[in-house]
């Protein structure tokens, strides 16, 4: 079962003609011409779809909360400067198929009762920019934007906004600021978007695939997408799986399918590559918890692991998870834990905004004093420090990326605390090129 | 006319009880609680970054983090997380954890702890040693034992203008500085460089600092990164003589501290309340050009109600009663001295155990090297 990326490789889906003969455009219609925008907000509720982006807040609620002042405009922001390392489903989607984007864009503004909506894309993909305002010209052409769509009165003024270039303008109230001109840095929350958002007025942001779903729903019910899926882990989602495996790509499954299918079945990700074995996973993008092999296929309760919001999280941080934005990074036993731990710890200090103590300090921090243990330089008190710094750092900060930077951290120490140990005790060993903690050893 | 009564909103800090109007912050809820009683000076979540005369300041240094234990009356579910006191409003009913949550005095620990990691402790060459508000924050909130060994984040020294000087290597990124440039001219700047613990003051306030009241960047700044270059390596500040005065002026409203060596004035700044905030910001004709005691009105002696060594030993019983953390955690340190040891008074042995302590530590730091 597919619903976003089932005509993706239709030879001109990028075109309005080719996207429209398979169905493009007809929610829009149906939309516009027969439902009220809270028709179409109560399908999506229907849905249970959840935010795509990684937090995986029900889309339908979040737009419940909008706040409706008389004369205020409101707007839709579409969150698409996705740069989670190890995440690249939304790239995928709109350089392939973007009048799906669009019309998702179409059919939420009205939902929202917006008339001016943005989708604020990552500033490196220039060209997808390109692909995306050639879509929506099309778009206007064909008479689904601007004034008056579809002689209904409604108007939608649709813009693309190249990003600022960094992973913080992701958050979505540091991406409000960028996108008002300023530098990127994230809002205290309260407020939230839903009251004051872009420009300080009521604001829905929402991730590329959330708002890509949207269609779907509205042809065929909210009720039909809640059918798909396990529990509150309705619908499909697109995973970008790369790492150790046969085959990398960007998959869109129907949620509820078993992470040991997911990961060995040719499918999918077609196992490991040859003579080698799964010896960690990180889920859902890297700010979420690393987990062992012991923990991947099934939970601490030796129940089968499916790629559900729910069972991902089972166990909580101590044995589980997250399924986060789908960034799906297979490790297999050559990949070292601590080089890794640093590789992210890395990518967090360069990205903290800086504006709050503990997540611009504690970043720069356990960077440095993992960079000491990768280079045998460390001690076993180092181990514990960076615990403590990490523990510090998450909760206290004004946007997750403290947590997002803490998170892989603790939990390569929580699962993986010899391999630390052992680049501190054996400097030697661990510092010539390519060393890796020597995993037989244990298993024998 | 009758006045239009608001309810006032009940909150409950560390115990004791205060009704404010609604809209007022955890902080500034404390913050009267202490103003009405001074005893209670240390129920007051420390501020880093927060200044409530700049719009928008506030919620950066986490500094000011507190438990809030019951949301309100309607709803008394603890908040999950710790909250910034100076930008979390007050719900009627709520119950507020400060300095008897452990939890709440661990991460201000943390905050200190990071706020220091890229610090230089150049505290004996800054001309803020004594009035810095990190220096207080350290010693009230800290730990006495550094658990750092990384190298720590430099950067060049930078003049704005003929009269300030940016040392960003001591900044702890409050961005008061940035608010102020920023909300005293009409042109919007950016204020800071780069990201993370990277991130610099851009000097590119240098262009809203051509402006009359810029001297006030080196008021609000609560460590030594935005000093007086007129007062530069003048004096400490301890020894120095503060007394208000004031003069007409057609820029601002010419109040002033004045901060005297002997007879001369070597500095002039805004006056700073007890929050160590100035309400009425100077400009620089008043801060920069009028050195003389003939320029001034002299109302007599600044009452400094703060607990940093620039109020020590100066006005007897004008001090307020320092927060007890410090004396707390002197005592605590105090205890593990070994009393039974005798005094050594001989000139010949202290100068030979100094020789010895010195070879000791010498030759530890090589061989961590
Ligand atoms: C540091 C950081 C980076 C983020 N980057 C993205 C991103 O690139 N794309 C995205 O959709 N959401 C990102 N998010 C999540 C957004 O803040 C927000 O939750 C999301 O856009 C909401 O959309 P959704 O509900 O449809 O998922 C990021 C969050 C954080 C804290
Ligand atoms: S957590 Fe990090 S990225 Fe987020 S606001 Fe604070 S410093 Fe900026
Ligand atoms: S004073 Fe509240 S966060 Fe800085």
């Amino acid at each position: 079962m597919k619903i976003l990326t089932q005509h993706i490789n239709e030879p001109g889906i990028e075109t309005f003609d080719v996207y429209r003969k398979h169905g493009g455009y007809t929610a829009v219609e149906k939309a516009i011409k027969s439902m009220t925008p809270d028709e179409v907000v109560e399908e999506v509720k229907k849905s249970g779809v959840r935010g795509r982006g990684g937090a995986g807040f029900p889309m339908g609620m979040k737009w419940s909360f909008l706040a409706k002042p008389e004369g205020v405009p409101r707007y839709l922001v579409c969150n698409a400067d996705e740069s989670e390392p190890g995440t690249f489903k939304d790239h995928y989607l709109m350089k392939s198929i973007p009048h799906l984007l669009i019309e998702g864009m179409i059919v939420s503004s009205y939902a929202l009762g917006a008339n001016k909506s943005f989708i604020y894309v990552r500033g490196e993909l220039l060209y997808v920019i390109a692909i995306l305002e050639k879509a929506i010209a099309e778009a206007k052409a064909k008479g689904f934007l601007g004034k008056n769509i579809l002689g209904s009165g409604y108007d939608l003024e649709l813009v693309v906004q190249p990003g600022g270039g960094a992973y913080i303008c992701g958050e979505e109230t540091a991406l409000l600021e960028s996108l008002e001109g300023k530098r990127g840095n994230p809002r205290n929350k309260p407020p939230f978007p839903a009251v004051k958002g872009l420009y300080q007025c009521p604001t829905v942001v929402n991730n590329v695939e959330s708002i890509s779903n949207t269609p779907w729903i509205i042809n065929n019910g909210g009720e039909a997408y809640a059918a798909l899926g396990v529990g509150r882990s309705t619908g499909t989602k697109l995973i970008s799986a790369s790492g150790h495996i046969r085959k990398p790509g960007v998959y869109e499954i129907v949620l509820g399918v078993p992470v040991e299918e997911f990961i060995y079945s040719d499918e999918y990700c077609g196992g490991i590559r040859d003579g080698h074995y799964l010896k960690a996973l990180v889920a859902g993008g890297s700010s979420v918890p690393i987990l062992p092999a012991n923990l991947i296929t099934t939970t601490a309760n030796n129940e089968p692991r499916l790629m559900t919001y729910e069972s991902l999280s089972d166990g909580g941080f101590a044995t589980g998870t997250m399924l986060g934005s789908g960034g799906f990074i297979v490790f297999d036993e050559t990949a070292c834990i601590v080089k890794n731990t640093l590789n992210f710890a890395h990518f967090y200090r360069h990205e903290s905004c800086g504006q709050c103590s503990p997540c611009r300090e504690g970043t720069g921090w356990m960077e440095k004093i993992l960079y000491r243990i990768e280079n045998g330089r460390g001690t076993q008190a180092d181990i514990d420090l960076l615990v403590d710094v990490s523990r510090k750092i998450e909760g206290n900060t004004i946007c997750p990326l403290g947590d997002a930077a803490a998170w892989p951290v603790a939990s390569a120490i929580r699962h993986f605390r010899h391999e630390f140990e052992w680049h501190i005790s054996h400097p030697e060993e661990a510092t010539r090129p390519g060393a890796v903690y020597p995993t037989e050893a244990v298993l024998n | 006319m009758e006045a239009i009564e608001t309810p006032l909103l009940k909150v409950t800090i560390d115990g004791i009880e205060i009704s404010v109007p609604p809209g007022t912050t955890i902080m500034n809820a404390a913050r009267k609680i202490a103003e009405a009683d001074p005893e209670q000076h240390d129920k007051v979540p420390p501020a880093m970054c927060y200044y409530e005369p700049l719009k928008a300041s506030g919620g950066k240094c986490r500094a000011c983090l507190v438990k809030v234990a019951a949301g309100s009356e309607k709803d008394p579910r603890p908040m999950p997380k710790l909250v910034p006191s100076c930008i979390t409003q007050v719900q009627d009913g709520m119950i507020v954890e400060n300095t008897t949550n452990p939890a709440v005095l661990e991460t201000r620990k943390g905050i200190v702890e990071f706020l220091l990691l890229n610090h230089p402790l150049d505290c004996p060459i800054c001309d803020q040693a004594g009035e810095c508000y990190l220096q207080d924050f350290s010693y009230e909130h800290g730990v006495v034992d550094t658990r750092t060994q990384e190298e720590r984040r430099t950067f060049e020294k930078h003049d704005l203008g003929p009269y300030i000087q940016l040392h960003m290597t001591r900044c702890i990124l409050c961005y008061r500085c940035v608010y102020t440039a920023d909300q005293i001219t009409n042109k919007r700047v950016h204020g800071v460089l780069n990201r993370g613990d990277h991130a610099e003051i851009s000097t590119y306030i240098e262009k809203a600092i051509d402006n009359d009241f810029s001297g006030n960047v080196i008021d609000v700044c609560p460590v030594g990164a935005l000093t007086d270059k007129t007062y530069r390596f003048k004096n400490r500040v301890w020894f120095t003589k503060p007394v208000d005065a004031h003069r007409d002026c057609e820029k601002c409203s010419g109040k002033v501290t004045l901060w005297y060596r002997g007879e001369e004035v070597i500095r002039v700044t805004g006056r700073k309340n007890m929050w160590g905030e100035v309400k009425e910001f100077i400009c620089n004709t008043c801060r920069f050009e009028k050195k003389e005691t003939r320029d001034w009105t002299i109302e007599g002696p600044t009452r400094i109600e703060r607990s940093s060594v620039i109020s020590a030993n100066k006005y007897g019983k004008n001090l307020i009663a320092k927060p007890d953390f410090a004396l707390k955690l002197a005592k605590s340190q105090y205890k593990k001295i070994d009393d039974s040891r005798p005094y050594i008074t001989d000139d010949q042995t202290i100068r030979q155990l100094s020789i010895e302590n010195n070879k000791l530590a010498n030759e530890r730091s090589l061989a961590s090297d």
